[in-house]
């Protein structure tokens, strides 16, 4: 095949959001290396799919492919990438692949570039960025030696509004599994709060993070959100410690929201968090660390203790 | 039940980080350091099963000297007893490099259950674990909430996005990557601090574990360039707080 490999994610026919993402990186990816796209599914095949520019549509299909176990991926996958030889392998970074995709490369002794941000092609050698320190630096990482290229791209680090449209023939294909190959027994998913809090319905969202150091101090909070007619969130530690029910968390295992305007009080940055808001119209950050990451984001910020800051806010509200 | 917990000392939380001049890593002489947060909770889930089922814990950390330390202090909390994979490489490591030495290490133990941290707060690759699973030949489960012994295997509860979990049943032997949150952290006591001077840690030296060359090269670390034009108000909070309710009325118009 030669060419890149878009690995995409669905769930009863339905495809994952950030799997429109891999695919628009594979096709930017392929214009700017001359190489050809393709894409690969594992169970059924989705809707959504056909009118887009891909070769191929791998739909990889078998009874013991219908819950997802890593084995079954895994194994699925190798048999794919070793029938068709892509140079890239592409996945978005959702929790699935992060569950699978390691075991994969190293089934190839290759190690996958995870959760890459942005990327540049330097004398026809690609180039991925990645972050380190939970986003307060990046790295720049290129691959080395002999072997498939395996890749996994961060939520909203490509666009699928960038998405080039096409025809996608389908081809399928039936891996060689045997029940014995898996050895996890996933059963069904399930949800614990009943989401009585829609965030993603709010316009304006006031969200606290480790800042605000104790439970008894988020009142404070609550009270900005009040002045400002906004909804209440959090970061997923505040969720944690249950000073805030989990059906507020803002971040990759929580909701993911983009409102007209979203404050962040006492919250880093950290890329967890990011990828749950940075789609926000306007991000507002209030926190005493300038170097926090959540500035790489802000629309507007304000450097200082939110002790101070947060009443001096409520009072300019009024 | 023998339980081996992988664990890696960061920087401190909070460190205020500057890229060294070749950037190929930070400066970090001066920094504090600590156990990797979900490694903390890697613990935290080997000790409370060991508690409930019985059995031993060995904590396995590569780094250089001073992660000693952090050895300690997880043989304080309850560890049983510790291999330190000495290591004196700084800067960004390969983690199939890595999981393959952690593996030859780990050859004599024949562990019923690995468990580390979801990923580091340093490189953030999040993949040791799963590597490890793999070249050790252990199914394996990654961002999990809870563990709990069931039958001859364990039941595990896996996040998942958007407020999703699932549980799923494995075998014994078998790797988790824990996520952090889930439970309390102990704190040591000064009986555990105590204890902890006389438990064994075996030292090896990374050189003579093997594992594999790298297929991935780091080319710089740096500070990434703003690509936002953020107006950022650092007077005195009052000050700020007019300025930036100003904007948002006239400028941004969201209030």
């Amino acid at each position: 095949m030669s060419g890149i490999l878009a690995v995409l994610e669905q769930r009863d026919s339905r495809l994952h959001k950030m799997s429109l993402e891999a695919l628009a990186a594979a096709q930017q990816l392929g214009d700017e290396l001359g190489l050809p796209v393709f894409a690969a599914v594992l169970g059924a095949e989705p809707e959504g799919l056909s009118g887009y520019r891909i070769e191929k549509l791998h739909v990889i299909e078998h009874d013991l492919l219908h819950r997802y176990t890593p084995d079954g991926y895994a194994i699925a996958l190798k048999q794919v990438i070793e029938k068709h030889r892509p140079e890239y392998v592409l996945f978005p970074h959702t929790y699935q692949v992060r569950d699978f995709a390691p075991k994969l490369a190293t089934s190839f002794g290759r190690v996958l570039v995870s959760d890459v941000v942005s990327h540049r092609v330097e004398n026809g050698a690609l180039i991925l960025v990645r972050q380190l320190f939970q986003g307060k630096i990046n790295v720049d990482v290129q691959f080395a030696g002999a072997g498939p290229c395996f890749a996994s791209i961060q939520a909203g680090a490509f666009r699928a509004g960038a998405l080039q449209a096409g025809s996608a023939p389908v081809e399928k294909f039936t891996p060689d599994l045997s029940a014995s190959q898996i050895r996890t027994k996933p059963l069904e998913l399930f949800r614990e709060s009943d989401r009585a809090v829609d965030l993603s319905a709010a316009e304006i969202i006031v969200s606290v993070g480790r800042g605000i150091r104790e439970a008894e101090n988020i009142p404070v909070v609550q009270q900005l959100a009040d002045a400002l007619h906004a909804e209440l969130a959090a970061s997923r530690p505040i969720c944690d410690n249950g000073w805030l029910p989990m059906e507020r968390q803002v971040g990759s295992s929580g909701q993911t929201v983009a409102p007209k305007m979203y404050v962040a009080v006492g919250i880093s940055g950290a890329i967890q968090h990011l990828v749950g808001m940075k789609g926000s119209k306007t991000i507002v950050a209030i926190n005493k660390d300038p170097e926090a990451p959540i500035f790489e984001v802000a629309d507007y910020g304000i450097v200082g203790d939110l002790f101070q800051v947060v009443p001096a806010l409520i009072e300019a509200l009024k | 039940m023998k339980i081996v917990v992988a664990i890696k000392q960061v920087p401190a939380r909070d460190s205020l980080l500057k890229v060294n001049s070749a950037g190929t890593w930070i400066e970090d002489a001066d920094l504090s350091w600590e156990i990797n947060e979900p490694d903390a909770y890697a613990l935290e889930a080997g000790l409370q099963l060991k508690e409930r089922q019985g059995g031993e814990v060995v904590v396995l950390c590569a780094g250089p000297d001073r992660a000693s330390q952090t050895i300690r202090e997880a043989l304080a909390k309850g560890a049983d007893r510790a291999i330190h994979i000495e290591s004196d490489e700084s800067g960004i490591s390969d983690p199939l490099h890595l999981a393959g030495i952690m593996a030859k290490a780990l050859e004599p133990e024949k562990p019923d259950l690995v468990l580390t941290g979801l990923q580091s707060e340093d490189f953030g690759f999040g993949q040791t674990g799963v590597i490890l699973a793999e070249v050790m030949g252990l199914p394996h489960a990654t961002i999990i909430m809870n563990v709990e012994a069931e039958g001859s295997g364990i039941r595990v509860k896996r996040e998942l996005e958007d407020g999703w979990f699932q549980n799923v049943e494995m075998p014994l032997p078998a790797l988790l990557t824990i996520q952090s949150g889930a439970t309390k952290l102990r704190y040591a006591t000064l009986m555990g601090i105590k204890k902890a001077k006389t438990k064994e840690v075996k030292k090896l030296a990374a050189a003579d574990l093997g594992g594999a060359t790298s297929s991935v090269e780091v080319l710089r670390i740096y500070m990434p360039e703003k690509t936002k034009k953020s107006q950022i108000f650092d007077g005195p909070p009052k000050e700020a707080a007019a300025q930036l309710v100003e904007k948002l009325r006239h400028e941004a118009r969201v209030i």
